[in-house]
């Protein structure tokens, strides 16, 4: 185990013995932690005293949450229960084809279950990144890691008392941003990268994205405006239309909950089709799981911006972190629609065996499929050009700095797990 | 955004002829801008004219139709929906999907456009339709008027034999040669001596440089013919052999002409367009270095010869091919606006299309011959979207994700169709601008032109500036040494970028530090958190490495304030700048000198990307300590790439050649990818089963995507 340490207000676990203690200090003094992971699990000659030592860690881990960030940085092969301190930080960072995590190793799959997998199928930085979603980016080397969580680390704050963090900007918060006014192609059923968007609205073109690699349909990450640190959810329109299924529910919403615990105002870019419909994610438990992100924003009560740059149908645009549910400033751009659904879906069902459904469609595209209704009810607070986009949010944000707000009190929410 | 600086460009040509030393020239600049870039509203022309083409020309055309008091009209295909020229009209038609020939080639559609809008005129630009006689033709039908020559003009000079012959008729020197068939050894002599040497003797059947001999004397028509003659018989089992002038180190130089329906003629000089790859120019400037005044005036009383002869009207280019001893041959006529004319606005002061819409309405030209001055230098850029490292250019598409055109610049023009967000798509032409610089003499143009290259931020898309900036800088460019085979003979090997010399490297090097610095400092710089502590203090030494095209450099650097004194390579480099990380540009002083870098990328492992004299290069800043515990890291396995094959540019697929279980030779063609009208054939690496196929015909790819693996 390494232990690093920088300008005094971060601590690092050195060993076990004293991780317990240091944790108690970071919570105390409102310090992140960091814990930098290779561990083959339980010493199984110390028995028991072991498994304690284990329990001691999970405990200051569960109660650290959400008052201090904690972060993990696999750097080695972790086992047994060394996994699951890192699991119940905020954020588990692997090294590439040096790191893995698993339950239990392939020696033992082999013998319980009869499969062949390699360490790296196991337990892998790509398979924890892209399949299981254990781990929320990997990167090339230990230089490579530590070097990027320094980066990372800038974005947050210091505990749940701090606010977010603010670093100088050269970037000016005014700047128009030419390119957003054709991001959005003509034909509704065309995909763009969402990351075009996210890009020329942050300081520097600078974003740090979590979870790049799964559930793509949803983008989440940390970026700086007019230098204050910002979380970022957006939809992804290049893959599966950005509908919202069961893996990007859960990644959405955990971002989501991680920003409103740590002061980090939250920047939502909708483009949402609806939810992913079909029975495996009806078996999976969609309704469930769409509801942690609908909870989740819900529940947010940082500063919360919405910039519907497209598509907002049906409920997912109520879990998009809508006006109604307490959004403090939702903007629309002009290409924006705001419906129960599309066009086609709509008149197939209102109009069913009726035969101009072509006419139906355009009167139901002029009715509906446009920002207008949404705005004359007032869910929607402006529609603006979408090269003007930064220079809003930064003003807003600025306005909303010393929003105060607050959810009745209660031990603790039961979010739909 | 987009900039077509017509009006100021020619301000400033009048601003910086004032700087000519004597007073009699800039009389003629003023005099003659009185009539030539005023634009008369009194003189009636056309009320509204459609724009049958896209991009930069179209936006060209609608620039001076706005200052005449034109009213335009758009053409575009569904993808140029938000395309610039569109939203610069006055009025915009959709013609069709993206494939040109159901766009921009649909001559129904844009009739129909035409009908819609009500255009008296149509400018066709350059491409598309605008030396297509059948479009001009059912113009005419319909009272249209043609902004170009009349169908006959376009015909007689669309078709090479036919041009040729009217142009010997017309006493304009084309290239001699025997169009008859060679009979024997002493027949070759003969008429290699009417010809006169050096001549070209080529195999009637022949093609791809076989059976092809260059001969300067009798002797060496005789050992050719017969070796000529031996080959073609057994390449092309056809012994039978042409004669004709072999053009030795052949420059390509063209003439630009304005006609009107009355008779007169004109000839605006030259352009010098040898800078070629593939037969597509990348260079142009005007006047050439190459022409004598009595060469100039030679060839453009020819040009204007064959104008009269096929009673041309508008504004065309003879194009010759001038050898080392200035004789100049006919090579072909073009029916319209050629890309580069700005450099010969630039240089005459006209505005061309404003000139081609006059005579289209019937008036005639207002300038004599002798108003034609050649008033200072200009060069001009093409910016492509395409990646310079592959034979010169391959292109290549994207999102321009940032974009600024350096037109702050005095004397800079850019003619652009494109704006920050336009998308490069593969159905068009890769063009993303056409970069013009002035200055009163060759040296100054192309001092200007370095620095709005240094200037220019492209993003998104590879594009061709390091080529450019290169070409610009060449020693043998530089002293206007140059031919048509100029890029295969400087780069013998392909362009590979700059090459560094010991001291643009310690810069290089020096920049990348500083960089990293600033920015790790600035990372440090908290406001408001009243937790973290402010040091006054800020560190001033570091102790760096720095990693360059795969050698290490240890770098030590000092601050004081924004300046930096750094030690590398045995050397010291003094680096100032602002340091704003947030500017696509960094304009800097290295040991007192302004240099402008451009910042690609940077981030958090230290890796940045600097843009340095036109070429990207990558570098590696990190501490001593992190550079040396990168030694214990793993090698990283780099993929096998003999077995797959990857697409190396975005494009469509035509045909895929195999299939699974297939046998493939090395270089097999295993299958054809079709870019902006390019069909390249990949081909196997190796010798392999097919293991699987993962592109389907029609199918469109991008760069990188996987096609076909092998076992």
């Amino acid at each position: 185990r390494l232990s690093v340490s920088r300008s005094a207000s971060v601590m690092i676990r050195v060993c076990v013995l004293f991780t317990g203690k240091i944790m108690d200090q970071a919570m105390m003094v409102g310090a992140p932690v960091i814990g930098l992971n290779d561990s083959g699990g339980a010493r199984i000659q110390e028995g028991v005293e072991s498994l304690a030592g284990y329990a001691d860690i999970f405990l200051r881990n569960v109660l650290a949450s959400g008052v201090v960030p904690q972060i993990s940085l696999i750097m080695g092969p972790c086992a047994g229960g060394a996994v699951y301190s890192p699991a119940l930080t905020d954020f588990t960072f692997m090294v590439k084809d040096t790191s893995y995590l698993f339950i239990t190793g392939p020696d033992v799959v082999k013998s319980v279950t009869n499969e062949d997998v390699t360490q790296e199928e196991l337990g892998g930085a790509k398979t924890h990144t892209a399949v299981s979603g254990v781990a929320h980016r990997a990167f090339e080397n230990d230089i490579d890691a530590l070097l990027n969580l320094r980066d990372f680390f800038n974005f947050l704050p210091l505990s749940n008392r701090d606010p977010a963090p603010v670093t100088e900007c050269q970037d000016p918060s005014d700047r128009l941003v030419p390119g957003l006014d054709t991001v959005v192609p003509f034909e509704t059923t065309k995909a763009y990268d969402m990351l075009d968007i996210i890009q020329g609205v942050v300081d520097e073109r600078e974003f740090f994205e979590i979870m790049p690699n799964y559930a793509k349909n949803i983008v989440v990450g940390f970026a700086r405006m007019n230098g204050r640190t910002v979380g970022i959810v957006g939809n992804q329109p290049k893959v599966a239309s950005g509908c919202l299924d069961i893996n990007s529910s859960v990644k959405g919403a955990r971002f989501v909950r991680f920003c409103d615990a740590f002061n980090i105002p939250i920047i939502t870019f909708v483009d949402v089709p609806g939810f992913l419909p079909g029975t495996s994610q009806e078996y999976g438990g969609i309704i469930r799981h769409g509801a942690k992100l609908l909870f989740a924003f819900a529940e947010a009560t940082v500063p919360k911006i919405t910039i519907i740059t497209r598509k907002a149908y049906g409920g997912a645009y109520d879990v998009m972190s809508s006006k109604h549910l307490r959004g403090d400033v939702n903007y629309a751009w002009p290409s924006a629609e705001v419906a129960v659904m599309g066009a086609k879906g709509a008149v197939q069902i209102i109009f069913r065996g009726k035969t101009n459904q072509a006419e139906q469609e355009a009167e139901y595209v002029e009715k509906f499929a446009n920002p207008f209704p949404a705005a004359v009810r007032g869910f929607v607070d402006d529609i603006i050009v979408p090269s003007t986009t930064r220079k809003r949010i930064c003003r807003d944000l600025e306005v909303l700095a010393s929003k105060k707000q607050t959810n009745p009190w209660k031990k603790h929410a039961n979010i739909p797990l | 955004m987009a900039a077509y600086m017509i009006t100021p460009t020619l301000q400033r040509v009048l601003l910086s002829a004032k700087h000519v030393s004597f007073q009699s020239r800039y009389c003629v600049v003023a005099g003659r801008a009185r009539y030539s870039v005023v634009y008369d509203a009194s003189e009636k022309t056309f009320d509204k004219i459609l724009i049958a083409n896209r991009g930069e020309i179209a936006c060209r055309v609608m620039k001076t139709c706005r200052k005449m008091g034109i009213k335009t009209v758009a053409v575009h295909s569904d993808v140029d929906a938000n395309a610039v020229h569109v939203k610069m009209a006055d009025e915009a038609v959709c013609v069709g999907p993206a494939p040109t020939n159901r766009s921009y080639l649909n001559m129904d559609a844009i009739m129909d456009a035409i009908r819609i809008t009500g255009a008296q005129a149509v400018h066709p630009g350059y491409g598309f339709l605008s030396e297509n006689k059948e479009f001009a033709k059912r113009l005419a039908a319909e009272d249209v008027v043609f902004v170009g020559p009349d169908t006959h003009a376009i015909h007689a000079m669309g078709d090479k034999i036919e041009s040729k012959l009217l142009a010997k008729a017309a006493k304009v020197n084309v290239i001699p040669g025997f169009d008859g068939v060679v009979e024997n050894v002493e027949d070759a002599v003969k008429i290699a001596g009417q010809i006169g040497y050096p001549v070209m003797i080529k195999a009637s059947a022949g093609g791809g440089g076989k059976g092809m001999r260059i001969a300067w004397n009798d002797d060496e028509t005789r050992e050719g013919f017969r070796l000529s003659s031996q080959e073609a018989a057994s390449s092309f089992g056809d012994d039978r052999l042409l004669i004709e002038k072999f053009v030795d180190n052949p420059r390509h130089i063209e003439i630009q002409v304005l006609a009107d329906k009355h008779g007169n003629a004109l000839w605006l000089n030259e352009r010098e367009c040898s800078i070629q790859r593939r037969n597509q120019k990348v260079v142009e400037e005007a006047p050439s270095t190459f022409l004598d005044p009595d060469t100039r005036r030679a060839m453009g009383e020819q040009a204007v010869q064959l104008a009269k002869a096929v009673k041309y009207s508008s504004a065309g280019t003879v194009e010759f091919l001038v050898d080392s001893k200035k004789n100049f041959y006919f090579l072909e006529m073009n029916t319209r606006l050629q890309v580069e004319h700005p450099i010969t606005e630039c240089i005459t002061g006209l505005d061309l299309v404003q000139q081609m819409i006059r005579i289209a309405k019937g008036f005639p030209l207002v300038h004599r011959q002798e108003d034609i001055p050649i008033n200072g230098w200009a060069i001009e850029s093409r910016v492509y979207a395409e990646d310079p490292y592959k034979s010169f250019g391959l292109p290549s598409i994207g999102r321009l994700s940032q974009y600024q055109e350096p037109i702050s610049l005095p004397n800079v023009r850019v003619d652009s169709g494109i704006q920050e967000g336009s998308d490069i798509s593969i159905y068009y032409d890769p063009m993303i601008s056409k970069l013009v610089t002035y200055g009163a003499t060759r040296a100054e143009a192309l001092q200007k032109m370095e620095d709005a290259l240094d200037h220019y931020v492209i993003r998104g898309v590879t594009h061709n500036i390091p080529l450019l900036r290169e070409i610009i800088t060449n020693p043998r460019f530089i002293s206007g040494d140059i031919t048509t085979n100029f890029l295969p003979e400087e780069y013998p090997e392909g362009f590979t970028g700059h090459r560094l010399t010991p001291e643009g490297r310690r810069e290089l090097l020096a920049t990348a530090a500083a960089l990293y610095i600033s920015a790790q400092l600035r990372s440090q710089r908290f406001m408001g958190n009243l937790r973290v502590s402010t040091t006054s203090q800020e560190q001033s030494q570091w102790e760096l490495q720095v990693e360059l095209e795969k050698k290490s450099h240890l770098v030590s650097l000092s601050r004081s304030g924004s300046s930096f004194t750094v030690e590398v390579d045995g050397g010291s480099v003094e680096v100032s700048g602002e340091w704003n990380l947030a500017s696509a540009l960094l304009p800097l002083s290295i040991n007192g000198n302004p240099r402008v870098l451009q910042c690609l990328s940077r981030d958090a492992t230290g890796q940045i990307t600097l843009q340095y004299l036109g070429t990207q290069f990558k570098l590696r800043v990190l501490s001593r300590l992190a550079a040396k515990l990168t030694g214990h890291m793993p090698e990283k396995v780099p993929e096998d790439t003999s077995s797959i094959l990857r697409s190396p540019m975005p494009g469509s697929v035509v045909a895929v050649s195999v299939k699974p279980g297939d046998m493939v030779a090395e270089g097999q063609e295993i299958c054809v990818i079709e870019a902006m009208k390019m069909q390249n054939s990949l081909i196997a690496a190796r010798a392999a089963k097919v293991k699987s196929v993962h592109c389907k015909a029609g199918e469109t790819v991008g760069e990188g995507d996987l096609l076909v693996e092998l076992e």
